[in-house]
């Protein structure tokens, strides 16, 4: 006996056994993982979780693994942040921040990756990859590592160097191609279509990767002490992220470890490429992007192939979408750093600035519980980041150079110091 | 001689995993016809929704999405490849 059934077609509900597939071969609509919600909902329990591991597998119930064999670096079980500053800032009663950075390889893939890769080991292959635009890459690159198996990592060329050494230095193949995300996509899924015995986690495994999202739900829930948030802020690029947290509150009310699942859901992607945000704001299809260039590197994607059912779940959900300027981005990453001492990078800057927007807009109320999924560490886009910053200063080792340095400085530190109040 | 790669996915209707049309000067539409016309009506309802693309296919001529191009009226000429895959992509 499982908990997973099989696959199913999310257009046509066309079934298949659980293989490695992401496309149904009636419909070519995507596929999803296909649970036993009667066996899931008898054999898990609040006290079950809370017994588990500290990381994404105490919900191992809730994943598609069907033998005990893991590939477990820690990702997940992250602390659930009071911003209370950053919500005074704001203008926002109860704000939580969901820290992702702190993952193994410092952002939320690791959840996603850690899922796949360990099913891949379950399906025997002889190799796994990714396309990424530099997060995902890394989290594949060690979870491989970790796993002994060759890995083939496909990007854009542009991506930050901070992602490039972390990928490479888990010693995987790293192919750097021409062009954007969306053509290094189009290589590796044509790639993995030609190597069956090779699963790329967002490709032909895809159907199992995205349930690890749903463990940011979970994690949340958990930490409310089995409550809900009243909205939620997630960044988006393919919009799976988006959909897979809305599934993971849907599903803990169908099991009955929430009373209520009516998160309202909203997302923000970076204005210049901001396919799903156009589409919910103008209430039309989602319109792919093929020319953009935005410092949230990790968000642009200009075909988002889960962006029409990111903006059904958004609009389903009462939420709405963001789409901050760069400007804005970078604003927002100074603005977490130093009121709540998280340093994101720019996807998570993204996040920020499209809350403090949506706020603004008033489609964020000031006395919701909003919780916030900051994605990804800012050590990441140290040469984005380090535009927006001046050099410190050289004195010479002398007390007399410091205290000139610094006089002026202290009327303005003692006003930032003072408490932060509503504006 | 245009060349069509097609995904895994529409291997249970064309048999193969590429094929090759002699078809001059032509248009992506053009191409679907002549493709419909071998593999038959299971071949079209995968591809089209009412004489659009569905949704979740991608369809490209060298590397190129036909979204980003002129639709279904994309021009295709000699020796151009044509891919059709499934739409999925990011995480």
């Amino acid at each position: 006996m499982s908990h997973v059934i099989g696959l199913k077609c999310r257009e046509c509900g066309a079934e298949y056994p659980a293989i490695i597939q992401n496309t149904c071969y009636e419909c070519f609509g995507p596929l999803e993982v296909n649970y036993d919600w009667d066996y899931i909902s008898d054999n898990i329990s609040k006290e079950k979780i809370a017994a588990g591991p500290k990381s994404i597998w105490r919900y191992a119930d809730l994943l598609p693994l069907e033998s005990e064999k893991r590939i477990d670096l820690g990702a997940g079980f992250n602390t659930l942040h009071h911003a209370d500053r950053l919500g005074a800032v704001l203008g926002l009663d109860e704000l939580y921040i969901l820290d992702e950075s702190v993952n193994p390889t410092n952002s939320f893939k690791d959840r996603v990756t850690s899922v796949a890769i360990s099913k891949a080991i379950e399906f025997d292959v002889k190799a796994v990859g990714c396309a990424s635009t530099g997060n995902l890459a890394a989290a594949v690159g060690a979870h491989a590592a970790k796993a002994g198996l060759p890995a083939y990592i496909f990007i854009p060329a542009t991506i930050e160097l901070g992602k490039i050494v972390q990928m490479l230095i888990y010693g995987p193949n790293v192919i750097a191609v021409e062009g954007t995300y969306d053509d290094a996509n189009r290589l590796a899924s044509e790639v993995a279509d030609s190597h069956p015995d090779w699963a790329f986690v967002n490709i032909n495994i895809r159907p199992y990767y995205t349930e690890g999202s749903k463990t940011l739900a979970y994690e949340t829930a958990e930490q409310l002490n089995w409550e809900v948030p009243d909205h939620v802020m997630v960044p988006m690029a393919s919009g799976a992220l988006l959909c897979a947290i809305s599934r993971g509150y849907r599903e803990l009310e169908r099991i009955g470890l929430v009373d209520r699942a009516d998160v309202r859901i909203s997302g923000s992607q970076p204005h210049n490429c901001s396919p799903i945000s156009c589409a919910v704001r103008n209430d039309c299809e989602v319109v792919p992007v093929r020319n953009f260039e935005t410092v949230a590197h990790s968000l642009a994607i200009g075909n988002p192939a889960d962006g029409y059912y990111a903006k059904k779940t958004i609009l389903d959900s009462g939420g709405y979408a963001a789409m901050p300027s760069d400007t804005e981005i970078i604003e927002a990453i100074h603005l977490l750093a130093r009121t709540e001492g998280i340093f994101t990078e720019p996807a998570g800057g993204t996040t920020v600035a499209g809350l403090k927007k949506l706020v603004e807009s008033g489609h964020i109320q000031h006395d919701e519980r909003v919780v916030v999924y900051v994605t990804g560490n800012g050590l990441k886009a140290q040469d984005t980041l380090l535009k927006s910053l001046q050099r410190p200063p050289v004195i010479r080792p002398t007390l007399s150079e410091f205290e000139q340095l610094i006089t002026p400085r202290l009327d303005i530190q003692e006003q930032a110091s003072a408490p932060l109040v509503h504006t | 001689m245009v060349r069509i790669r097609f995904s895994s996915a529409l291997s249970n209707v064309t048999h193969a995993r590429e094929t090759t049309l002699e078809m001059g000067e032509c248009t992506v539409k053009t191409v679907l016809d002549k493709l419909i016309e071998q593999f038959g009506p299971d071949f079209e309802r995968r591809i089209l929704d009412k004489g659009e693309v569905r949704r979740f296919v991608n369809l490209y001529v060298n590397g190129e999405d036909i979204r980003h191009l002129k639709g279904l009226d994309s021009p295709v000429k000699d020796a151009d490849e044509i891919s059709i895959l499934p739409a999925v992509s990011g995480g």
